[in-house]
């Protein structure tokens, strides 16, 4: 297994508050790694570094190097726009624009040059069946994608990702706030694209972890205490810490 | 267990709840007095040949048609100045600016404009448009402009807060550039405070005379918009002060007047509507 | 620290070709220049009001400071007699000062008790119905032009002071008074409103259940916990007062008279400078300006003073 990003003695601060603590973590290509630990432990901070979304909080600071296919994310010489093109992201709450599905999806290929009406039809039904959502809203498409319920927007969320091609998904416990059909949906929908994708998921939910993760990594105030295959984090731990939190004793 | 009040207490209850009432009941009094007073007085002096016909010397007739273009022209001509300025100024100040210190630096700006009084507006306008361009119905509207900036402003501002976060950071996560995020994303939902601002805009622009005595000042001829704009010209309110103070013409202030009060009622009404349909919006 | 499981599962990244992800996605130069064009646009939108904010203040002062210089700052500021067209012209504008000071405090002194009692009983007594329909009859109050006010004042308030009074003409600072009143009172009664409504309720209910009435209730707990916000209504009321023009234009008489008596028909720093701008030159002109610098100085006074009042409002809500 090839990794796609590398992460090296990554720190970051909020103003004078630490957040994240001299992190080292290679991202596996074309599998799905879950982020897990308790609430404040750093795991989304460390998401949204990695498609550089930290840049819009204003006093962030970060030291160290992040590598994707590796090229230094944090180069002077980089574009964030074509990085979050390369690197997608999936919100934790479902955050569709106030315009039609078809806009939504057609949102991304639209940014990045492509104008072409037949081509962005294209792109947007692929996306939507990559989503599984197209059978749900094809008939729609030029509705208002605020119509939708919940876990359809989340899905559409997803569509609209996957319309720019990223390489990696980033996504921001994607479920916390759907219900638990939806939620199943979702993770069904995860472990298909993983076919295509790098998929990087925050979670709070243990048992999401463990059934659609292949990689775990245990984040607990601001460092990274372990991280290796779901499989062996969850059945054998190395560190007391881990253990602790995924028997349920914190957290 | 309930004691009587002691005198004292019960002389103070009654008086402050007396004074209470006469002072709501001195401003109920006061609007209901103006509104039937300016109604009463002026509406048997708006006939049709008013509104249709401009003076007329020869004739000794009073129109106020000129009076009504001009006020059109110089509302359209300011707001269209206007918005780009300051919902572009609202914009930057949400969206761009990342220095605190110029964002207050700005704001205590916007906050200072709207505390002038128009008086010196009209002084300045004068001296800075007037005397470059003549006196013309232009360089009331570049007036007004400074006037009405720190309104579209604000609303502007209060609108663009609240779209949401998410939306943002959604368009950023998809690789949109700000520029792309602030066109897509962001103006569309900040519509409303421009409309709630353009509303409050209109009502001052209607309102106003001091700032435009010197600088648009006071002719009566009909013209087209263009053409209106690059002569002098008496708005509404102009016109209805000339008439009073220097004619003593006041069956045509008076007709005037009530349709001034006629405007205010329908641009109040329109901003409460505006703003209740913003607040569901909202929640 | 971090513990890899058992053996690394996962190769170190070296194999991607760094030279075709530079072409891929490193900055194209066009859309980012783009970007700088924008944000430098919006910077100069946003500069704007500092901008006209300067261009005014500026303005004010080249126009105003020659006259103030030729007339001597002592003779101008506390003259006693404006005479402008008079064969030896006489550029005293003590009579505006203290009119306008004269006038604002008058109009504070009705506007305000006025403005005040109305807020409490809409805040606090009033039913929502009776709330909304008269915070839409202020709002009309604040919205109607003031040159209607000026020509109401002119048919009904002058010729009734005349009559009441029996004096030879209405016109004059009582009448510009009680336009004055009429016109801050809905700057006063909004804010203090605003400002009586934020009042936590816990308060309220603390007081109440001390036993205080709901009449001293409001009074003794509720108006001294909004008192800032209040404070800055009568301020905002003052800077209202001090610069409005063609209403009081139309009913003070517009005399140079010094404020002696409340029937004189005397002229403020606002109609001084509207009254002869259309006809003035030379020194004349130049004193107008003057005459606006001072009527700017008093309301960067105010607005400093109004600020000053909403930073207490805003410190003590957080």
């Amino acid at each position: 297994m090839n990794s796609i990003i590398s992460v090296k003695d990554m720190c970051l601060w909020y103003g004078d508050h630490q957040a994240l603590k001299n992190l080292n973590v290679e991202i596996p290509e074309k599998s799905i790694t879950a982020l897990i630990g308790p609430s404040g432990c750093g795991k989304s901070t460390f998401l949204k570094t990695l498609n550089r979304m930290n840049d819009l909080i204003p006093g962030v600071r970060i030291t160290g190097d992040i590598r994707y296919k590796g090229a230094d994310i944090f180069d002077k010489e980089v574009d964030v726009s074509n990085l979050r093109k390369e690197i997608g992201m999936v919100f934790q709450n479902p955050n569709p624009f106030p315009m039609s599905i078809y806009n939504n999806v057609a949102y991304g290929p639209r940014t990045h040059g492509i104008t072409n009406k037949v081509q962005l039809d294209e792109i947007v039904e692929r996306a939507l069946r990559d989503a599984a959502i197209w059978d749900e809203v094809k008939d729609r498409l030029k509705k208002n994608a605020l119509g939708i319920s919940g876990g359809q927007q989340q899905r559409l969320c997803i569509a609209r990702a996957l319309a720019v091609q990223p390489t990696v998904l980033l996504m921001d416990e994607p479920t916390s706030a759907l219900d638990p059909i939806s939620t199943s949906r979702i993770e069904e929908l995860i472990l298909e694209l993983k076919e295509k994708y790098t998929i990087v998921i925050v979670t709070h939910n243990m048992q999401q972890a463990v059934r659609v993760s292949d990689y775990t990594a245990f984040f607990l105030l601001g460092e990274l205490v372990e991280f290796g295959r779901t499989e062996d984090i969850f059945s054998q731990p190395m560190d007391k810490r881990t253990e602790d939190y995924i028997t349920g004793r914190f957290g | 267990m309930k004691q009587p009040l002691s005198k004292k207490r019960k002389i103070y209850e009654v008086l402050m709840k007396a004074l209470m009432l006469l002072a709501v009941g001195l401003t109920a009094a006061l609007v209901l007095f103006l509104l039937v007073y300016v109604i009463v007085k002026g509406v048997p002096n708006i006939t049709w040949e008013l509104l249709s016909t401009k003076p007329s010397y020869l004739t000794g007739r009073i129109g106020i048609l000129p009076d009504i273009l001009n006020t059109l022209y110089i509302v359209i001509a300011t707001l269209v100045i206007v918005l780009p300025l300051g919902v572009g100024a609202a914009i930057y100040l949400t969206e761009y600016a990342s220095n605190q210190r110029i964002v207050s630096i700005i704001e205590y700006a916007a906050e200072i404009l709207s505390g002038i009084p128009s008086i010196i507006y009209g002084l300045v306008g004068m001296l800075l448009f007037s005397n470059n361009m003549g006196t013309c119905l232009m360089a009331g509207a570049l007036t007004l402009v400074i006037m009405n900036l720190p309104t579209i402003m604000r609303t502007t501002q209060e609108s663009l807060k609240t779209v949401p976060r998410s939306y943002r950071e959604g368009a950023f996560g998809l690789g949109a550039g700000k520029w792309r995020v602030v066109r897509t994303v962001v103006l569309p939902g900040c519509v409303d405070g421009v409309i709630t601002g353009c509303i409050l805009s209109v009502g001052r622009i209607l309102g106003e005379s001091a700032a435009l005595l010197f600088t648009a000042g006071f002719a009566h001829a009909v013209n087209g918009i263009i053409e209106g704009l690059a002569s002098p010209g008496a708005t509404l309110t102009v016109a209805l002060y000339v008439y009073a103070k220097e004619q003593g013409e006041f069956g045509v202030a008076f007709a005037i007047a009530a349709i001034l009060m006629v405007l205010t009622i329908l641009i109040n009404f329109a901003t409460t509507t505006v703003q209740k349909k913003f607040a569901k919006k909202r929640s | 620290m971090v513990i890899t499981n058992k053996k690394s599962y996962i190769k170190q990244t070296t194999d991607y070709n760094t030279k075709l992800q530079k072409k891929l996605w490193y900055k194209g130069s066009k859309a980012q220049r783009l970007e700088h064009i924008v944000h430098g646009i919006f910077l100069l939108l946003g500069l704007i009001t500092v901008g006209c904010v300067l261009l005014i203040t500026i303005y004010l002062f080249i126009s105003g400071i020659p006259a103030i210089l030729k007339i001597g700052i002592v003779d101008f500021l506390f003259g006693k007699e404006w005479a402008s067209t008079a064969a030896e012209p006489k550029y005293g504008i003590l009579p505006f000062i203290l009119t306008s000071i004269y006038g604002t405090a008058g109009a504070v002194a009705i506007g305000v008790p006025v403005g005040f009692m109305t807020s409490v009983y809409l805040s606090k007594y009033a039913s929502p119905k009776v709330k909304s329909a008269m915070q839409s009859a202020v709002g009309l109050l604040a919205g109607i032009p003031s040159v209607v006010y000026g020509l109401v004042g002119m048919l009904v308030l002058v010729p009734g002071i005349r009559k009441i009074f029996n004096v030879p003409d209405g016109a004059g600072l009582l009448a510009a008074i009680i336009v004055l009143a009429i016109m801050i009172l809905p700057s006063i009664i909004k804010m203090s409103v605003t400002a009586l409504d934020a009042v936590p309720k816990e308060y309220e209910h603390a007081s109440l259940a001390l036993g205080a009435t709901p009449t001293e209730t409001y009074f003794r707990v509720s108006v001294p916990a909004a008192k800032s916000g209040i404070a800055a209504a009568v301020v905002l009321g003052v800077g209202r007062a001090i610069g409005e023009a063609m209403a009081v234009m139309m009913v003070a008489g517009n005399v140079p008279n010094m404020p002696d008596s409340l029937f004189q028909s005397v002229r403020f720093l606002t109609t001084a400078v509207s009254s002869e701008m259309a006809y003035s030159n030379g020194l004349q002109r130049q004193a107008l300006f003057s005459i606006a610098l001072v009527l700017f100085l008093f309301i960067m006074l105010i607005n400093a003073a109004l600020n000053f009042f909403l930073k207490g409002e805003g410190s003590k809500s957080n």
